[in-house]
């Protein structure tokens, strides 16, 4: 479970340590998809494990622990949000909040529309 | 009877386990007595934290929702953006990387489309509300992207600090709209496989509400979302202060 949960980690500050350095390198103080490199990373390592397969249970339990409290987790951001100053904040900020969103939303069925169909569903290898 | 707050304070994040767990299980009976299981147990849940960091906002006046409240402090640390993060990263281990690659091109894409379009949307709005300079402008147009991307923006051009409090807060009105809204409208926009997931997580990009929606819509879907989401604020913190500030300086001027 540990070894797991330490390959988590390694691939999470990997890709966190990308993301700030390409943050740096572009002279913007935010880190640029530091989440999305440490997400490759785990793919890219969980790969190459499993054609050796060294992929063992007992790693793979440390990661499905994490991807178990990912609801929770989000639970607990939802409760910390600034829901006070969202709600109670001027005319601008929610027509600037709500209204580039739902042409996003309508957008995204445009985009969709002109990828080659690659709509596999998803493996339920580990559904939550 | 002060000692057992600071006993919560001490354990805030075993604390915040257990309060979120049950918050959970409540969340669970609400979704079968009330909807049959229609609404996901995990959207109610969502839902509820909303309603509670509201609910702390208004009786403590504070910026952290339920975490102000001393002895449920320990909610800053698990909702906090590293947990969040490092549970983000976790659920790439079902993603398929096939299916990232082949919808790659169009996630880049629909970043681009994603920032552009918002930033350009907000930025109209700010005008038609009667903001005239740059620097306002662009610091709302860029609020409307992320509630990071605004506050950013907004020290990077030098806006004033109102103004930067109303990126931050149309940041969080997008943020709280795409955590509730995203599973009600999922249907519609054919959110029901990884490669849509990808294009919306481009497209919507703020992380928390990206996350927040996909959890409460299909949590498979999640890592796809993600993946191109976490990519949205940067790029939003890279084109807003520059490009889009110069352009945006050339339109008003003109």
């Amino acid at each position: 479970m540990m070894k797991g949960v330490a390959l988590l980690a390694g691939c999470y500050i990997a890709g966190q340590l990308v993301g700030e350095t390409l943050g740096q390198l572009m002279h913007i103080n935010a880190n640029v998809g530091g989440v999305g490199f440490a997400m490759l990373f785990l793919v890219l390592t969980q790969h190459w494990l499993h054609q050796r397969n060294r992929l063992t249970l007992e790693i793979e339990s440390g990661i499905l622990f994490w991807s178990r409290l990912y609801i929770p987790v989000i639970v607990a951001m939802a409760a910390t949000q600034n829901v006070r100053v969202a709600v109670s904040s001027g005319l601008i900020a929610l027509l600037a909040g709500a209204i580039p969103v739902v042409i996003c939303l309508l957008l995204v069925p445009v985009l969709t529309k002109s990828i080659p169909n690659t709509a596999s569903t998803t493996p339920d290898v580990w559904t939550t | 009877m002060d000692y057992i707050t600071t006993l919560l304070v001490k354990n805030g994040l075993v604390v915040a386990f257990f309060v979120v767990g049950i918050g959970l299980y409540i969340a669970d009976l609400l979704s079968k007595k009330l909807t049959k299981g229609k609404i996901p147990g995990s959207a109610i849940a969502i839902f509820l934290g909303l309603v509670a960091a509201y609910a702390g906002g208004i009786s403590t006046g504070g910026n952290k929702g339920i975490a102000d409240i001393r002895a449920l402090s320990g909610f800053e640390l698990m909702g906090g953006a590293m947990f969040r993060d490092f549970a983000i990263v976790s659920t790439a281990l079902g993603a398929s990387f096939a299916v990232v690659r082949k919808t790659g091109m169009m996630g880049l894409l629909s970043l681009l489309i994603g920032v552009l379009v918002t930033f350009s949307c907000g930025a109209v709005i700010a005008y038609s509300m009667g903001y005239t300079d740059a620097r306002s402008i662009t610091t709302i147009g860029a609020g409307a992207c992320t509630f990071v991307v605004g506050p950013v923006t907004g020290a990077a051009v030098g806006a004033s600090s109102d103004v930067i409090a109303n990126s931050i807060a149309a940041g969080l009105v997008k943020s709280i709209l795409v955590t509730i809204g995203t599973p009600l409208v999922a249907r519609y926009i054919g959110l029901n496989n990884p490669a849509t997931a990808m294009v919306f997580g481009g497209l919507i990009g703020t992380t928390s509400g990206v996350a927040a929606g996909l959890a409460a819509t299909d949590p498979r879907l999640v890592p796809y979302g993600a993946m191109t989401a976490t990519f949205y604020t940067g790029l939003g913190c890279l084109l807003c202060p520059s490009v889009l500030y110069l352009l945006v300086k050339l339109l008003v001027a003109a």
